[in-house]
């Protein structure tokens, strides 16, 4: 049997195919270095966003005031009665669709439709900047209007103002990063700098898109509804 | 397009191959020379932590007579020490130090999978330190808050370095996570994707498994430390209540309330203890290989040591709160933590059983490296077994604040590791350096070192069960405490500065020998692993000359019968030498062992 036969994907699913992984000389995973380097930095990433959602859950449960409810403050008015939460459904929506153009943008990649690729990617930053625009009018909305702070806020916990403020910062750090990751990766497959290379870093961007847009549910779910 | 393994792609590995001076050694992107920077800052910082050590050492021996020790300073030092000790000297020497320079070459691979991504970590890490040195100098100091810096203590304005020192402190620790990070995913990937051909994770040499397990638990464990270190920043600079309950400061009510310090103290050891396996494990690994080679023989069950580096890298993730007993717990969770605590006996044991029947009817040279394993495992044993007095939580109650934990983990997680320290840089030095060190003046260093420490922390034991509390300025007078206390507080200062002292022989052989030093045989332990097998001492810019190695065989073959030499290379074929691989792989017969 040639050298090149201890590699091949292995002909075995599950368990089998684990240990035939594990077992094999040169790697164990059938990816390129970038991209396992990405699946282990978004482990690395769960962590950090864990804590956070965790000591967030803490505080919640340790301040001595009651938690403000986060329907009424989250709620905009178009002329009529406040509608709760819409600006963040409104966010939320603009999220995942772009997780959508974002998979799609991998799969032109691998076709190497380079046109096509590009313009996706594009299509999935802009989603994500005007995400990041979005959370920067609510940030503005609730620090002007309503005098939210990071050390107190006129209806409740001040962890409230602490928390939202640190963890839809850090996330929405988090997207903005992502945004100009994506721009980078989008102008050099239009360079054509993958041509040789393959087109693989694009599904390692997509990667941590999609982290970013999943670690938005929990954080959607955890402090907007909960 | 059928894919083709990076490995095989090697003309592909985009070396950058340095043109000047400056970018050979200064913003170099080989990991030999980014190995040597990290070790440097590393050890740069420990000598600050060790100086820091035998100035608080002198108030608790001779009280009040260095005048320039006041309670503020005291507390600054016992706390910068910790941080130094543990973080700064400890991780960054292992996981940047000996991880970079020892991973790709007992890999066979050309360098690290991304050496600029590399390059990049070892000068984060020094503004890191830059930042933390720099809290020595701002107003306040540095902060005394104890090196676990819990709240609301070490925000408090009695505490030195509450304004400044503290947020510097912060601020160091998250860039040092962002520097190790980018380092740990390197030393990751490249173990798992970038090995020679031949070469199973099952043949690796225990250095690279016990660095593995450790950058695995340092990329998941710094997480929580860095959310930590956010949340009290913004506690601090933005003030708000994450850590700070509603207190009163002189009378005063502060502008906090509803926070939980012991969500700190959770977020804190979540990392801790972590943070204890991510020094011990790189540390089991070599002392394993430093071990083997001076014994000539196979380390005593390869898979066991390979399997208990993982048991205990897991197990460390569920233990954290025997940090915390003396805080207050429901009792169930006291049972809970003090179990999985025990539990990790288990491996440990495991692990100390097989050191000792590596060396049982081994052909033991006493070189340098040699006399620092096996006080390793003296040192060891002895750290290990009062942990296991310490994970029981109605004895850990009355010690948990006493000399009694100082000297534990000073044993097990402080003497330990660097006597692993020692041993590894005078076995690797040779390699490294092209150069022999001497060897009398390394060993005389071992028996300052290896009998000062026990004269340092062996009465610590004893002040310990005295009750002496630990983080005290002055004993004062009180009646539990002798006068015979204060002796011996004063012998261990002596013995401590004698300790600090000796490290001079460590720094002035490895100096002098780099220029003077007798030229060094490629391989003068006779090792069997693949980084003595270079084409050139010290190995040049991408290891390995034309093409990679091949390997045949674990990294244990030693006094193999039949063989010509008492080792058999890694990458010396089956068809030359005879084996006695326990894993005995073959490629052709590849389906097999995965089938079985």
């Amino acid at each position: 049997m040639s050298e090149a036969t201890v590699n091949e994907v292995g002909p075995h699913d599950g368990v089998t195919g684990l240990v035939d992984d594990w077992a094999a000389d040169k790697q164990a995973y059938h990816v390129p270095w970038g991209k396992a380097m990405m699946w282990i930095f978004l482990v690395s990433d769960t962590f950090i966003f864990s804590c956070f959602l965790i000591g967030y859950l803490n505080v919640r449960i340790t301040t001595t005031e009651p938690w403000p409810v986060q329907s009424e403050i989250f709620a905009l008015s178009f002329g009529g009665d406040p509608i709760p939460l819409i600006l963040i459904a409104i966010m939320t929506f603009i999220l995942i669709t772009s997780s959508g153009t974002m998979a799609l943008a991998v799969n032109f990649g691998y076709r190497k439709d380079k046109a096509k690729t590009f313009w996706l990617i594009c299509a999935t930053a802009a989603f994500g900047a005007s995400f990041v625009g979005m959370q920067a009018f609510e940030w503005s909305k609730l620090i002007i209007d309503e005098g939210v702070r990071p050390w107190g806020n006129p209806f409740g916990a001040p962890q409230f103002g602490s928390v939202f403020f640190m963890v839809t910062g850090f996330h929405g750090l988090h997207v903005s990063a992502g945004v100009i990751y994506l721009l980078w990766v989008a102008f050099r497959v239009k360079k054509g700098y993958y041509d040789e290379k393959g087109f693989e870093i694009v599904e390692i961007a997509g990667l941590y898109w999609h982290f970013v847009d999943l670690v938005w549910v929990f954080i959607f779910a955890f402090f907007y509804l909960l | 397009m059928a894919y083709v393994p990076l490995a095989d792609r090697d003309h592909e590995m985009e070396m950058h191959h340095p043109h000047s001076w400056v970018e050979k050694y200064v913003w170099s992107q080989d990991h030999k020379v980014i190995a040597i920077q990290y070790g440097s800052i590393a050890v740069f910082t420990g000598i600050v932590g060790l100086a820091l050590s035998l100035l608080f050492r002198m108030q608790l021996g001779f009280p009040d007579t260095a005048t320039f020790i006041d309670p503020s300073f005291y507390y600054q030092a016992v706390t910068m020490h910790g941080m130094i000790m543990v973080v700064y000297l400890l991780t960054a020497l292992f996981l940047g130090g000996f991880g970079n320079y020892l991973i790709p070459l007992m890999c066979g691979a050309r360098d690290m999978v991304f050496p600029f991504m590399n390059m990049l970590s070892v000068w984060v890490f020094l503004v890191s330190v830059i930042i933390l040195m720099a809290s020595f100098f701002v107003g306040g100091g540095p902060t005394g808050g104890g090196w676990t810096l819990y709240p609301p203590q070490t925000n408090l304005a009695g505490t030195p370095g509450h304004d400044m020192g503290i947020v510097l402190m912060l601020i160091s620790l998250g860039v040092f996570i962002v520097a190790t990070t980018m380092g740990g995913l390197n030393y990751v990937v490249t173990v798992l994707q970038y090995r020679c051909r031949g070469l199973t994770m099952m043949r690796l040499p225990l250095s690279v498994w016990g660095i593995f397990v450790a950058t695995i638990l340092a990329l998941f464990a710094f997480p929580a430390l860095l959310v930590a270190a956010i949340m009290m920043l913004f506690d601090i600079l933005a003030g708000t209540s994450f850590f700070m309950p509603a207190i009163i400061e002189s009378g005063t009510p502060l502008d906090h309330n509803g926070g939980s310090p012991v969500l700190f103290q959770h977020l804190f050891w979540f990392f801790g203890h972590p943070e204890v396996y991510i020094v011990a494990l790189p540390a089991f690994g070599l002392v394993s290989d430093v071990l083997s080679v001076h014994a000539r023989k196979n380390i005593f069950g390869y898979r066991m040591m390979v399997w208990a580096i993982i048991a205990i890298g897991g197990l460390s993730f569920i233990v954290w709160a025997h940090h915390m007993y003396v805080s207050g717990m429901h009792p169930y969770f006291g049972f809970f933590f003090a179990t999985t605590t025990l539990i990790i006996a288990v491996p440990t044991a495991l692990k100390v059983y097989n050191w000792v029947l590596t060396l049982w009817e081994g052909d033991i040279r006493l070189n340098a490296p040699m006399y620092f394993a096996i006080g390793f495992i003296f040192t060891f044993i002895h750290g290990g077994i009062t942990g296991l007095f310490l994970g029981n939580v109605v004895i850990d109650l009355p010690l948990s604040d006493t000399y009694f934990v100082v000297a534990h983990f000073h044993m097990v997680m402080g003497v330990s590791p660097v006597l692993v320290v020692f041993a590894a840089i005078y076995h690797w030095y040779p390699k490294m350096s092209g150069r022999m060190f001497h060897s009398g003046m390394a060993k005389l260093h071992f028996w300052c070192t290896f009998l000062g420490t026990y004269a340092i922390y062996l009465p610590m034991h004893y002040l310990g069960f005295l009750g002496v509390p630990r983080r005290y300025y002055a004993l004062g007078t009180t009646d539990f405490i002798p006068q015979s206390a204060q002796d011996l507080n004063t012998t261990i200062t002596i013995a401590a500065l004698f300790v600090g002292a000796s490290q001079l022989l460590f720094f002035i052989n490895i100096i002098w020998s780099l220029r003077y030093g007798p030229k060094a045989d490629p391989n003068p332990w006779g090792a069997a692993s693949l980084e003595w097998h270079t084409p050139d001492t010290p190995p040049s810019h991408g290891n390995w000359g034309d093409s990679l190695p091949t390997v045949y065989r674990w990294a244990y073959d030693y006094s193999v019968p039949g063989a010509r030499e008492d080792f058999i290379a890694q990458n010396t074929p089956e068809t030359e030498e005879p084996t006695v691989d326990e894993q005995h792989f073959d490629p052709d017969q590849d389906k097999s062992l995965a089938d079985a």
